[in-house]
């Protein structure tokens, strides 16, 4: 294999995220030009609505990114969602609208969120069972939870001014910026981060190199279980309600979003921003095939494609590699 | 024996292991000098891997003392052994393949320094002594690929990363199991090329190889294991490669010849 090719195919599947995120905005801004005679993009409600869009799937995909690149996989994130909305309404209630009472029900709402990330962590960590099916066992019990938690009806509802603040304009949106940066700092700068790819690239050297690998999966999956947290009491604030299946749908959009940016599930590669770009071609897609009025089904379909699609470019890259 | 007078560097003596039942190594003794190769010979399970386990101090042994330089050494773990000085390099290579180079060198040490208030990862640095490293090792790696990720490298160029991350942490003794078990011919002879510049940087080598070829291209010394025990001793000078096979097949079984 020639290295020029191969430096291209490399540059190709890093942009690739990046050209086919302006591909998608160029499009629905040609359609909305021509079709209605305004704009797509420079529209603060379209912004905001792809914004929020996207935020609540990236907050779970921060975390999943981390979990990915250990060549792990966290199914719990979406009913953990779900049982920190429900918690973070239950707590909010008998406080009323009191803004002090947030501070107790969202950190209280966190620690009991830590707790199926601590079970993912000896899982996983301490006791050597698949990723796949140790967070699969937490996705039901958290299922499970969140709905008796809830009660008879399926939500909870809460009317808290604190909480209508955080989950009103673009505070939910600032709040995954936020935490966005400081993630990708961490996984690009730090020990950290550096140890997370280690162990993704290979478990063994990372042992042998004195990394503590255990302790290391621990903190990841505490890491994605308070993401999940955080995504739940979002929801929650931006609805005025909890619900139990409120991350339902997250869970797969999360993952999608950290492979379409570039991670591969068998771990070692992938990044925050990558992520961000992923999570933002989905809530394009989805939030564009509405505005050009077609049938919301579609957007299932097409990111479907556009999943398969980053993952065969993957492969054909690796091939590639592998093969020099 | 060689180099009497002088202390060795690294030496077992009487080093026995059992596994359940199994006498895995029976009072295996090893002297290695300074700036010695010495190459461990011995058929499958003749206990040379357990032999440089424990050495490395991946496994403890149940009997028998090691020595570094004339003092006892207890070693709890590898991380042990490795700040004395004893690296080892498996045929693996422990490298994390998804990273680059300098990363591979800095695995589980990374050196830091301060950005906005928080310790973050010296890349310059890394890739720096990268450079260096792979310069003082004469391997030519395009710069290209130097921040790419190692699994793009060739094997013999993925074992000098292994062998320059060793020396980098100032490696007194290298332990090298098989270093050209999964080579074509052209970086075998590198690799046996760098064996023999860790020879004039002063760092004593012990040589786990099956090629007796290789043995006789850059060992002083041969130590062959039979079943757990040292089925002999040779001087590569005074020895051939058929006296070495018969020595790891056991038809002359001379643990007294010298």
């Amino acid at each position: 294999m020639n290295d020029k090719r191969l430096d291209r195919l490399a540059l190709v599947s890093k942009v690739w995220p990046w050209l086919f995120l302006g591909t998608l905005l160029v499009f629905f801004e040609a359609w909305a030009r021509i079709s209605a005679h305004r704009s797509f993009v420079f529209n603060a409600y379209n912004l905001q609505s792809i914004g929020l869009a996207a935020s609540a799937p990236l907050l779970l995909a921060i975390g999943q990114t981390f979990v990915i690149i250990t060549a792990g996989i966290d199914l719990s994130v979406g009913f953990v969602m779900g049982l920190a909305a429900v918690c973070v309404a239950q707590f909010t209630i008998p406080g009323g609208d009191s803004p002090w009472i947030l501070l107790v029900s969202i950190s209280l709402t966190i620690l009991v969120c830590l707790i199926p990330g601590l079970v993912n962590g000896v899982l996983i960590a301490r006791l050597g069972v698949p990723a796949f099916i140790g967070t699969l066992g937490m996705y039901g019990v958290a299922r499970g939870v969140g709905f008796l938690a809830a009660g008879s009806g399926m939500t909870v509802s809460v009317n808290n001014r604190g909480l209508a603040w955080l989950g009103g304009g673009w505070t939910p949106v600032i709040l995954t910026a936020v935490l966005l940066v400081v993630m990708h700092f961490v996984l690009s700068q730090t020990k950290f981060g550096q140890y997370t790819y280690a162990i993704g690239g290979n478990p063994q050297s990372a042992i042998r190199a004195g990394i503590n690998v255990r302790r290391h999966l621990f903190a990841i999956y505490l890491i994605a279980a308070a993401f999940a947290a955080v995504g739940g009491v979002v929801y929650t604030a931006r609805f005025a309600a909890g619900a139990a299946n409120a991350g339902e749908p997250m869970l797969l959009d999360s993952i999608a979003a950290v492979v379409i940016g570039g991670a591969s599930l068998f771990g070692g590669t992938g990044n925050v921003i990558g992520t961000l770009i992923g999570a933002l071609i989905i809530a394009v897609i989805e939030f564009g095939l509405v505005f050009i009025d077609v049938n919301a089904f579609w957007q299932f379909i097409v990111v479907g494609i556009v999943i398969i699609l980053s993952v065969l470019i993957d492969q054909y890259k690796d091939r590639l590699g592998g093969a020099q | 024996m060689s180099g009497a007078g002088v202390t060795p560097i690294l030496e077992a003596r009487d080093v026995s292991i059992r596994f359940g039942g199994v006498e895995a190594l029976k009072r295996v003794s090893l002297r290695l000098m300074p700036g010695e190769v010495l190459a461990l010979a011995g058929d499958n399970g003749a206990g040379k891997s357990t032999l440089i386990k424990i050495l490395s101090g991946v496994y403890r042994a149940d009997g028998g003392d090691l020595h570094f330089e004339g003092r006892p050494l207890q070693l709890r773990d590898p991380q042990d052994a490795r700040s004395q000085g004893i690296e080892t390099i498996y045929q693996d290579l422990a490298l994390a393949d998804n990273l680059d180079v300098g990363s591979n060198i800095f695995l589980g040490r990374e050196p830091v320094r301060r950005r906005f208030g928080f310790q973050v990862i010296d890349r310059p640095h890394m890739a720096r002594v990268a450079r260096e490293v792979l310069e003082r090792l004469d391997i030519v790696i395009p710069p290209r690929k130097l921040t790419g990720p190692v699994k793009m490298l060739s094997g013999g160029q993925r074992q000098a990363i292994a062998i320059g991350r060793a020396i980098y942490w100032n490696a007194r003794v290298l332990i090298m199991d098989e270093p050209t078990a999964a080579l074509g011919v052209p970086e075998q002879r590198k690799v046996m090329e760098l064996i023999r510049a860790l020879k004039v940087q002063g760092v004593a080598v012990i040589l786990i190889s099956h090629n007796l070829h290789d043995i006789f291209a850059v060992a002083e010394r041969i130590v062959v294991l039979r079943r757990g025990e040292v089925a002999g001793e040779r001087r590569v000078a005074e020895t051939d490669g058929d006296e070495i096979v018969r020595l790891m097949v056991g038809d002359t079984y001379s643990n007294d010849a010298h």
